[in-house]
């Protein structure tokens, strides 16, 4: 077995200028490592979820049984069903800022709208 | 809002030169799958309304006129935070695709080269030339972000790249090119059998058809011919010989040649390919490339292209915009160009007759069965495809359309 540097293979920089598209490029790179993390995360819920199903069918768990479990149809669905709902709560301001952008009445200013009060 | 479910990574179908991709390999890519999904489906459609809501208005007020042109709404695009947002992470989430599918494949790379050796010594379909000379529109950047390209071998007898890109490939198309990725193979499979049924060509060339994902159901589908597929990356090429043969094809040849310089007969060929390849090309590669295919076919064959369809006088600046995307930003810098370039012309420059030309939204052949009945499947291009299909076949089927261009010699 040849000794090689999977990581560094793997988290290769491909050839072009990467874009940013914050202005300011910190602000890409923490959304990135969070969505790294999110992944993660997910991962390992989904190995939770294997589990669970595993103890519940009476499987021993094992890790080769985990590897080699594959979900039925159902299962699939129940899973794929959380990832979606999973990344809609991570998502959750991006989603209200577009909320806000499809009716701007979301969007009274209360420090404006306590000044007026105070004026009156 | 309820959205598609993918269907999962396990449902796709597995070959002898497979990477092993464990449980949490598997769940790391149904995650990246769904993420896909909801950027495309959740957050996009904001992004066309901070366009007309905020960008273009704001434009408007600021400069007393509309927008000139893509650079100058791309510019404002540019600054606007949900736009911004959506961007970054699709940007993110493609770059990790991309490590998901290395990390699997790099680990057992010795292995995968020893199995695709296991298959490949001795044959004479499979013709590597180490003298070809990568084309710069292939060296400058590395298509779709991804590290080294189809081409770079990180050790001798590699095809890490070839396994990486045929696993990655469900991730970002959400399972849409079929659970074999062979979708566009399929459907140029159905589209002759159902338009051309006494079209039975005996030489088939596949340009650029790497690691032969879509070459493949060519040979199964005229088990008489055979099917030459050139491209210049050895790894690929490699790696898609091994995978022909797991698969039991005999009758496929893989040969390392680039479109710039295909050294054939003349006159040698039924049927020459090439499926979403161009806009991986350049101009010129596309002007040459179609001389050389007229040259290559024999009077009567058929030259067909899966692509990009063309911008008309009717495509929008936001459909524009959304649709050179990729071009700016998921490096495949001809893309943008090639919206531009009236293919049809390409072709009458190279020779082939106007009455002998067509371009169709064909619908495409997905196979059924293999995914969950819940599971839909959607491609990144879908909007422009199913435009295209409307205006070619409107209403004619049901499902998603991919374009397709090509002539008759």
């Amino acid at each position: 077995m040849t000794d090689i540097d999977v990581n560094a293979l793997a988290n290769a920089k491909a050839r072009g200028e990467r874009p940013y598209f914050f202005d300011d490029p910190a602000v890409e790179r923490v959304l990135s490592i969070t969505m790294a993390v999110a992944t993660e995360l997910a991962v390992m819920r989904e190995r939770m979820d294997t589990i669970e199903r595993l103890l519940e069918a009476g499987t021993p768990v094992t890790k080769a049984n985990i590897d080699a479990y594959r979900p039925g149809d159902e299962a699939a669905r129940e899973r794929q069903q959380w990832h979606a709902d999973y990344i809609a709560r991570i998502l959750r301001i991006v989603h209200q800022e577009l909320e806000a952008l499809k009716n701007p009445d979301l969007n009274v200013n209360s420090e404006e709208l306590s000044d007026k009060q105070v004026a009156g | 809002m309820p959205g598609v479910l993918p269907p999962t990574y396990d449902r796709t179908v597995t070959h002898g030169m497979s990477p092993n991709v464990g449980h949490d390999d598997i769940a790391r890519f149904n995650l990246l799958t769904n993420l896909n999904v909801h950027l495309g489906q959740s957050i996009f459609p904001g992004t066309k309304l901070a366009f007309e809501n905020r960008v273009e208005p704001e434009f408007k007020r600021a400069n007393g006129r509309a927008f000139d042109d893509q650079r100058e709404m791309r510019a404002a695009m540019r600054a606007d935070p949900l736009y911004q947002m959506w961007a970054a992470l699709r940007r993110t989430t493609m770059e990790m695709r991309q490590q998901s599918g290395r990390q699997i494949v790099f680990r057992q790379r010795e292995q995968l080269s020893a199995k695709a050796q296991s298959f490949n010594d001795g044959a004479n379909t499979l013709q590597l030339d180490p003298s070809v000379e990568i084309p710069d529109y292939l060296s400058s950047v590395d298509n779709h972000w991804m590290p080294g390209s189809y081409y770079t071998e990180t050790a001798p007898g590699d095809v890490a790249a070839g396994a990486c890109y045929e696993i990655g490939l469900f991730v970002t198309t959400a399972g849409s090119m079929s659970a074999r990725g062979d979708g566009g193979g399929r459907t140029l499979v159905s589209f002759l059998r159902e338009q051309h049924p006494e079209f039975q060509p005996r030489r088939i060339l596949d340009l650029g058809g790497g690691m032969g994902v879509n070459s493949v159901p060519l040979a199964q589908a005229y088990p008489d011919a055979e099917v030459i597929v050139a491209d210049v990356a050895a790894p690929s090429l490699r790696f898609g010989h091994a995978r022909a043969r797991a698969l039991g094809i005999g009758n496929i040849r893989f040969v390392q040649m680039g479109i710039d310089d295909l050294r054939f007969e003349p006159e040698s060929f039924d049927w020459i390919q090439s499926t979403m390849v161009w806009h991986e090309t350049s101009a010129a590669t596309l002007i040459d490339g179609m001389k050389q295919i007229y040259g290559l076919l024999k009077p009567g064959g058929l030259t067909l292209h899966i692509e990009q369809p063309n911008f008309t006088d009717k495509t929008t600046l936001w459909e524009k915009f959304t649709r050179d995307w990729d071009s700016w930003y998921n490096n495949e810098p001809f893309w943008a160009k090639l919206h531009t370039m009236d293919v049809f012309q390409v072709m009458a420059d190279a020779g082939f007759a106007r009455d002998k030309m067509f371009d169709e939204g064909v619908e495409a052949d997905i196979e059924q069965g293999l995914y969950q009945s819940w599971a839909s499947t959607l491609s990144r291009h879908k909007p422009e495809l199913k435009r295209a299909g409307a205006a070619q076949n409107d209403g004619a089927r049901k499902g998603e359309r991919w374009y397709l261009f090509g002539a008759w010699k």
